[in-house]
Formats: C-alpha cells, structure tokens, sequence
C-alpha cells in the first residue's frame, strides 16, 4: 500500500467513525427545530450553523454520512451479488447463455445511467416514509448497478472455463456444480473485491444526484444528496461557506476512495 | 457477408430488438400507469347515461395488454406516442418542442469536452512530464469526484453556460480513457524503434501514435453521447433549460410514466445509434488499416 493510499484509509476511517459516532457528537439528533435560530451562522452551540428549518447542521452532516457511507456499500454489495449470479454464471456456462445475459448487459449499458434511475425511481411511489426512500433508493441502485460488473465477471468466468486447470477438474470428471463452487468461483473472487470497491464512489455520486433532484431520500432523514440541495439556493460561494462542508467532505471521501482503488482497476479489468 | 456486414446487421437487429422489447414495456407501463382507466369527460354532467358507456366502450379495446401493444405500435411509427398526463399535451409535442434546445447543449457540450480531452491528452502524451500528466490527471480527478448536479449548480451560481457543465461532466472520463490509450499506445515496440531512430515528437505522435488510437477512441466517443445526455437532466432540470432532460425530471417528480417511458426508449435508441455508429466507424478504419 502507497503512501498515498494509506491517508486515504486513515481519512475513511476518521469520516466513518465520526458518523457512526453521530449519537453521541450529536445527541439531539437531525431532526430538532432550534426555531429561534433559523439559518444562522456557525455558533459556539451549532458548530456549523443552522439550516432554514433550523436544524443543526452539523449534527445533519453526520448522520447524513453515515447514512450515505452506509447506504453505498450495501447497494454495492447487491449489485456485486447480482453481477457474480448473472455475469459469473454467463461466463461459466458460455454460449447461448452468456449471449444472450450480454445481449441485456449491453441493452442496461447503452442506457445514460441517470435516465435509467430516474425512470425506475418514478414507478416507485415518491410519498414514502424516509426510511422506505432509504429502502427504495439503496434497492435501485443496487439492482440496476450491475452491468458493468457483469460483463467484467463474464469474462473472467470464461477465461477461467477456458482454463488448463478446469479443463482438467473436467476430464477428471468433476461434476459441473463441484467445478463452478470448487474451482471457477473462488478463482473469481478478486474480481468481486475490486468490482464491490469500485461500484461504491459511483453509488455514493449517484445517491447525489438524485438527492439534488429531490428523488433521493425523502426528508427528514439527511443524505448528501439532499444535503447539497441546500447550494441550490446560494447567490455566490462566498455568502454562506459552511453550506459548503458536505460537498467538501464528498470530495474527500470519494476522492479517497479513488486512491485507495487505484491498484483495484486493474484488478477489475 | 461479410464481416462489416455482420456488424451492421448485428446493429440493426439490436435496434430493432430494443424498438420492439422497449415499445413493450412502455405500453405496459403506460397501459398500467395509475389512471390509465379513467376518463374525466365521465364526470361531464351534461353527458347522458349512453354517452359515459360510450366512452367507456371506446376504452375496452385498450384494456387487453398486447392487443394495446400493436395498436401502441401501429401509433408510436406514425409518430403518436400518446399524452402526457401531468402536463397535459401529445408527446410527440413535447419532444419536438424541447429537442432542438438539448440537441445544441449536447452538440456543444461534446464538442467542448473532446476539445479538452484532446488538448490534455495529446499534450499530456508529447510533453511526456511527469509534472504536467499529475496535474492534468488531478484536474479530471477533480471533477470526476463532483456529482453531475453540483456541478450545474456551480454553473448557475457563476452563471455559466450549460455546454460547459456537460463538458466538465464528460470529460473527465474521455480523458482518462483517452490518456490511457495513448500511453498504451507509446509503449508499442515500433513506437520506441521510431523514437531509437530519431523520428520528431510530433512525427511519433499524428503519423504512429493517433492512428493506432482511433478506433478506441470513436468507441469511447459513443459511450460519451450516453454520458452527455445522462448528464442533460441535472444540468437542464437545475439550470432551467427546457429541454428532453428537463422534461424527463419533470415527468419523473410528476409520475409521468407514458411521457418518461417514451423519452427512455427514444434516448436508448439515439445511444445505441451512437455506439452503433462508433463501432462501424472503427471497424471500417481497422479495415483499412488491415
């Protein structure tokens, strides 16, 4: 591991232990009115100033973190199951099947991603309680995030079938679901890791967007998504900087997230 | 046939496979979108008994799913893709409306991007500084790290155009792409016999580097038109122009499923007619080189 590489852990651990410690930084949770100090200025008693409901800001940035660096990962690991039946299972098997499992990998692909989950987003019902909009928008993107790392895992399961090793397990007249488990899958197991590592930054942007949107996650329940939608109303970058902080800390945090996967696209490829 | 010829018709068939499993699934979204079976002319207190069954009679031939399919069909070729219900108007109307405006963000927004892809990338790949590759490569970093939507947000707050947030949001990804090819590219043994025998930078670079690069890169210039119109909906929605991007947010925040299905299906085709055209494109230059 790089130098690099390292502050960009030491910084994800420090970001993640400061959200999964948002109960006691911030004990009054994210969802009190201090009515008497709407929009203010950061203060000695809300650190990063009050939004226009109210509400710490600070205390939303935490548990809007968590909620993202949480909700990121478990929509990654879905989609990296999801890939290795669908992509894994192509691959193994080969003709037909992975023809026609690319054939659909390919239609997902040619889809601008954005489009793709605005409109699956909107078969959904957008009144919902937050904690179903989590539910929704972590299913979404865990369900349609896939296809790239399907076609990636199809490619190895095929390079692996094509193998010396499995041709072999295959004279030697093991069975097909003894070579698949046995043999192919743990062989693909890198390929897992760095396509689980890379699809989280993309989630986390896309969770984001759609936040910006308003087709994230509902309110009150903070997000970066919806945190940043609080820029849309800035006149200059200037006038209230503290607004900035979870862009700032979304930078960071996918920006190490790049480091620390800069050896794992290779791996991917 | 040959290999050319398999490609294209390989294309063709997947376009026309995606007109026909899309133009499904809309008309089953649309045909089981909320309200699909309900006319509000019923509610008219002026139309007698006979008439309401009248309309309701009118409607029954839409009821059964596939024979909604064919006539969905038969209507969408003639250019009728139904009614929006949020906004009230034909699609068809809509979608002309709105597309010369989304065309021209796209067309300069790509235009803009691949210039400076082009112009890092190249210069990034004949300066050979390790310095200048860093800060290039920090600088798409950057705006690889920023959501779509915050940067439209950031061309409103500093009233830029929208071209140029599409570009920001495109371009980080060509050129890395782009980087890597070239690099990939140098490192060709005939590239470093051109270099051992004294050939110019610049020589190395139009006449051995850029040619091996093409194909990949006219692939990489149709996966761009997918990221170019994902990214029209947050610049559009955010910045307030009214085009297809716009329009598709609006639909989605309204539940609009006849007007964003459509709009899904026609940006799928336009994609896959991009991607379709970089590969032929690409086949017929290796082609060639062949």
């Amino acid at each position: 591991m790089s130098f690099r590489q390292k502050i960009a852990c030491v910084v994800l651990a420090l970001v993640m232990g400061a959200s999964l410690g948002a109960n006691w930084l911030a004990p009054d949770g994210y969802a009190r009115q201090y009515r008497e100090v709407t929009d203010a200025a950061p203060s000695r008693t809300h650190w990063l100033g009050t939004d226009e409901l109210g509400r710490d800001r600070f205390a939303r940035v935490l548990y809007g973190t968590r909620i993202s660096l949480l909700l990121a990962p478990a929509a990654a690991l879905l989609s990296t199951l999801a890939a290795a039946v669908i992509g894994g299972l192509a691959g193994y098997l080969g003709g037909a099947w992975a023809r026609l499992a690319m054939a659909v990998t390919d239609l997902f692909l040619s889809l601008p991603w954005l489009f793709l989950l605005i409109t699956a987003r909107a078969l959904m019902p957008l009144n919902v309680s937050p904690l179903t909009s989590v539910a929704v928008t972590f299913l979404l993107l865990g369900t349609l995030g896939w296809t790239a790392a399907a076609r990636v895992l199809c490619a190895s399961a095929a390079a692996l079938r094509k193998s010396d090793f499995v041709r072999q397990a295959r004279a030697a007249g093991t069975s097909g679901t003894r070579l698949f488990w046995v043999h192919v899958a743990p062989n693909l197991k890198p390929v897992l890791y760095a396509q689980f590592w890379l699809s989280i930054p993309v989630f986390i942007l896309s969770e984001a967007n759609l936040g910006i949107l308003g087709l994230g996650i509902a309110e009150p329940m903070p997000s970066w998504g919806s945190l940043l939608k609080e820029l849309e109303g800035l006149v200059s970058v200037g006038e209230q900087p503290w607004k900035f902080v979870s862009l700032i800390l979304l930078i960071v945090v996918v920006t190490s997230f790049q480091l620390l996967l800069s050896g794992q696209e290779e791996i991917a490829a | 046939m040959g290999r050319l010829g398999r490609k294209i018709m390989g294309h063709i068939l997947s376009l026309v496979a995606t007109v026909l499993v899309g133009g499904f699934l809309s008309a089953t979204l649309v045909r089981l979108a909320p309200g699909f079976d309900s006319d509000e002319r019923e509610l008219d207190p002026h139309l007698n008994s006979q008439s309401v069954q009248a309309l309701r009679d009118a409607r029954q031939h839409d009821r059964n799913i596939t024979r909604f399919y064919f006539s969905y069909m038969r209507r969408a070729v003639h250019g009728d893709f139904g009614n929006s219900i949020s906004l009230g108007q034909p699609v068809r109307t809509l979608l002309r409306d709105r597309a010369p405006l989304t065309i021209r963000l796209l067309l300069f927004g790509l235009g803009l991007a691949w210039l400076l892809t082009a112009a890092l990338a190249l210069s990034a790949a004949w300066l050979r500084l390790s310095i200048y590759d860093a800060m290039a490569t920090t600088l798409s970093g950057t705006f690889l790290c920023l959501p779509a939507a915050v940067l439209a947000l950031f061309s409103v707050l500093w009233n830029l155009p929208g071209a140029l947030a599409i570009a920001l949001i495109v371009f980080p990804h060509t050129y890395r792409y782009s980087r890597n090819l070239l690099l990939k590219a140098y490192s060709q043994p005939h590239i470093i016999t051109a270099r051992a025998k004294g050939l110019g930078e610049a020589r190395i670079l139009f006449w051995h580097v850029v040619p091996i690069v093409i194909p990949q890169l006219l692939a990489v210039a149709g996966i761009s038109v997918s990221m170019a119109i994902g990214a029209a909906i947050p610049v559009e929605a955010l910045c307030g122009l009214a085009g297809i991007g716009q329009l598709a947010w609006q639909a989605a925040l309204g539940r609009d499923l006849p007007l964003l299905v459509n709009i899904t299906v026609l940006v799928t085709l336009v994609t896959l007619l991009a991607n379709s055209s970089a590969d032929v494109i690409g086949c017929v230059i290796r082609g060639q080189e062949a």
